[in-house]
């Protein structure tokens, strides 16, 4: 999963001072060059906090985004589906843990980015605020919310950003299997019982525009997005990732005998792509300014696992140092 | 006391005239061999499902990795072991976990308490994987071949897990005072339902050379256990067993809404597929 590209309300740990002229000048070539910053090159003040806002964005949304799904492990209705699911919302955590560690490499500690999520001042995806209702959310999720994801992040393999791109590698490998799993829960469930094709349809209905919407505002209301293609962290705008998006799922959902709920989407002959309506934004807005039906849930449950596990972590941090005291007492005894 | 298969009474080479016609047999055998694949099969499923509910609530995300990990790992030894048992009985891995009610469940008692806290998981780890560690590992001998190909799959995993639970058994117990304390509380708390998973049964007599008679496991399971415990500074507790009946269809009081959970949603569309 991926942010939204909102505007940042926390920046990142300040980094390092700005690179010495040499330094920029050398950043400015590998951009150019389209090569890799790796951690150690120097690089502007701006690209690093810009790059701790995403990723971190990103490692949140993934941590987020496993609680949607993970509403279902206990009631998936087979055992191959719970298998499946107990798989997906694990490799989402592993998901977090890249990205969280790719973070790391620009200066920024997971401790902190962990607090600013739990004070509720760092962003993770909107969408991870619509709830699951259904078992056939499940579906939509990993056919609509992981295929925008893919969308969104193919392009992100290629960033300038080495650890942030490597990450990306491994992460879209697992997301496009996630893609597939949600596409066959909807395809079962449309060529299933009446009942089931309802639940199908009913799901799409939900997840089709908020999913439209993890691009990001049209350009035009997008201000961060030029900086990021200029520093080619972002290689497609939001609106042409967003049309790259519907132009995959058109034949997809007529293979799932399911409806798009857009009464203007059909094809452009012209433009070579699927025309499609206006989106809501007020009410993506709604959920992006907290008004969404999970936005308090979701951070709260965060909260309270965290709080619940404090006592663990310290313990663990408390053996670690009694281990190493010993060992050193042991190391003197026998000197 | 080395953990074995169960032994044939009746002395080796000796005619049976008094057994029924072999199709009877093969009737009764076939009954007790999906019953106690029921046995092993429920403690898995029930465990897992219980660490199912641990995702997205443990107190580091590599820990619900971890947890997730397992769970997954004792699903597959649920679905292995009840497919085996539907082929027996007729029918699938879903029919038997999601269309029975608890009393036709044979989960002891110890796998379905309700999820508590962190020490809790780490000590139903401990105790259900010392046990699942011998039980798989004299499994592994079995006559039936494909319980034993079953058994070297799983035994590899449960060592996994009780490395795992050990680890933070000795980390907690052996962490804070407030870890300790709740380690020793959880420990205390699961102690009585231990010796139901060593209860001997008739049914295992009646599965000569294929199933494995639980008494014989609880020297070398409890050998493990206390091997932890003392590292960790815990105390065995001097508590009473309680009475179990897990085996036998007298589930848990959590075992009903756990199932009613897990089952709610395959049998509000009974016959569909998913
Ligand atoms: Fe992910
Ligand atoms: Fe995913």
């Amino acid at each position: 999963m991926h942010g939204d590209h909102a505007p940042a309300t926390s920046a990142g740990p300040a980094g390092p001072a700005e690179p010495s002229a040499s330094g920029q000048s050398s950043f400015d070539r590998v951009i150019a060059g389209d090569g890799r910053i790796e951690p150690r090159d120097e690089m502007p003040d701006d690209y690093r906090k810009s790059l701790i806002r995403q990723i971190s964005q990103h490692a949140h949304s993934e941590i987020i985004g496993m609680q949607p799904e993970g509403n279902w492990i206990t009631r998936a209705p087979s055992l191959h589906r719970k298998a499946i699911l107990m798989a997906k919302v694990q490799d989402e955590a592993g998901h977090g843990l890249y990205l969280y560690s790719a973070a790391e490499t620009l200066g920024a500690s997971r401790e902190d980015m962990m607090q600013a999520l739990l004070a509720g001042k760092a962003r993770y995806s909107s969408i991870f605020n619509y709830p699951t209702p259904t078992w056939a959310d499940i579906g939509a999720i990993g056919w609509l919310v992981d295929g925008a994801a893919i969308c969104n992040q193919v392009p992100l393999c290629r960033a300038s950003y080495g650890p942030y791109a490597r990450a990306m590698i491994r992460i879209c490998k697992e997301e496009s299997f996630h893609q597939r799993q949600g596409f066959e829960i909807l395809l079962t469930l449309s060529r299933g019982t009446p009942a089931q094709h309802e639940l199908a349809q009913e799901a799409v209905n939900r997840w089709y525009a908020p999913s439209l919407m993890m691009f990001g505002p049209p350009d035009a209301d997008s201000p961060n997005s030029a900086k990021s293609m200029a520093w080619k962290i972002k290689r497609f705008s939001n609106d042409e990732l967003r049309q790259r998006f519907v132009d995959m799922l058109v034949p997809q959902a007529q293979a799932l005998g399911l409806t798009l709920p857009d009464p203007d989407l059909r094809w452009n002959a012209e433009r070579g792509h699927y025309d499609f309506g206006e989106l809501d934004w007020s009410e993506f807005k709604a959920v992006l300014a907290g008004q969404g039906q999970c936005n308090v849930q979701r951070v709260e449950h965060r909260r309270r696992a965290h709080t619940e596990g404090a006592w663990v972590r310290e313990a663990a941090m408390a053996h670690a140092a009694k281990k190493a005291a010993r060992q050193q007492q042991s190391a003197r005894g026998a000197a | 006391m080395t953990p074995q298969l169960v032994s044939a009474t009746a002395p080796n080479g000796a005619d049976h005239a008094a057994v029924p016609s072999s199709r009877q047999a093969d009737m009764a055998d076939m009954a007790d061999m999906a019953e106690y694949l029921l046995w092993l099969g429920d403690d898995a499923l029930v465990s897992a499902q219980r660490l199912g509910e641990w995702i997205t609530n443990a107190p580091e995300l590599e820990e619900d990795v971890a947890l997730g990990n397992i769970g997954l790992d004792q699903l597959g030894q649920a679905r292995a072991l009840l497919s085996y048992a539907g082929e027996l009985l007729g029918r699938n891995e879903d029919e038997l976990a999601y269309f029975r009610d608890d009393v036709d469940f044979r989960c002891t008692h110890l796998v379905s308490l309700p999820r508590g806290d962190f020490a809790d998981a780490v000590v139903r780890l401990l105790l259900v994987g010392a046990y699942s560690e011998q039980l798989y590992a004299a499994l592994t001998t079995s006559a039936d071949e494909r319980l034993a190909g079953i058994a070297a799959k799983a035994i590899k995993e449960v060592r996994y897990h009780v490395e795992h639970a050990a680890g933070w058994a000795v980390r907690l117990g052996d962490g804070t005072d407030e870890s300790h304390r709740r380690m020793q509380d959880a420990l205390n708390r699961a102690w009585p339902y231990l010796d139901e998973l060593f209860d001997p049964h008739p049914l295992t007599d009646h599965l000569d050379g294929i199933a494995v008679d639980p008494a014989t496991l609880k020297e070398p399971a409890l050998q493990r256990i206390t091997a932890v415990l003392d590292e960790a500074t815990l105390t065995v507790p001097a508590t009473q067993r309680v009475a179990g009946g897990g085996r036998d269809g007298r589930p848990s009081e959590h075992l009903g809404p756990m199932l009613a959970v897990m089952q709610v949603l395959a049998r509000a569309h009974p016959g569909a597929s998913w």
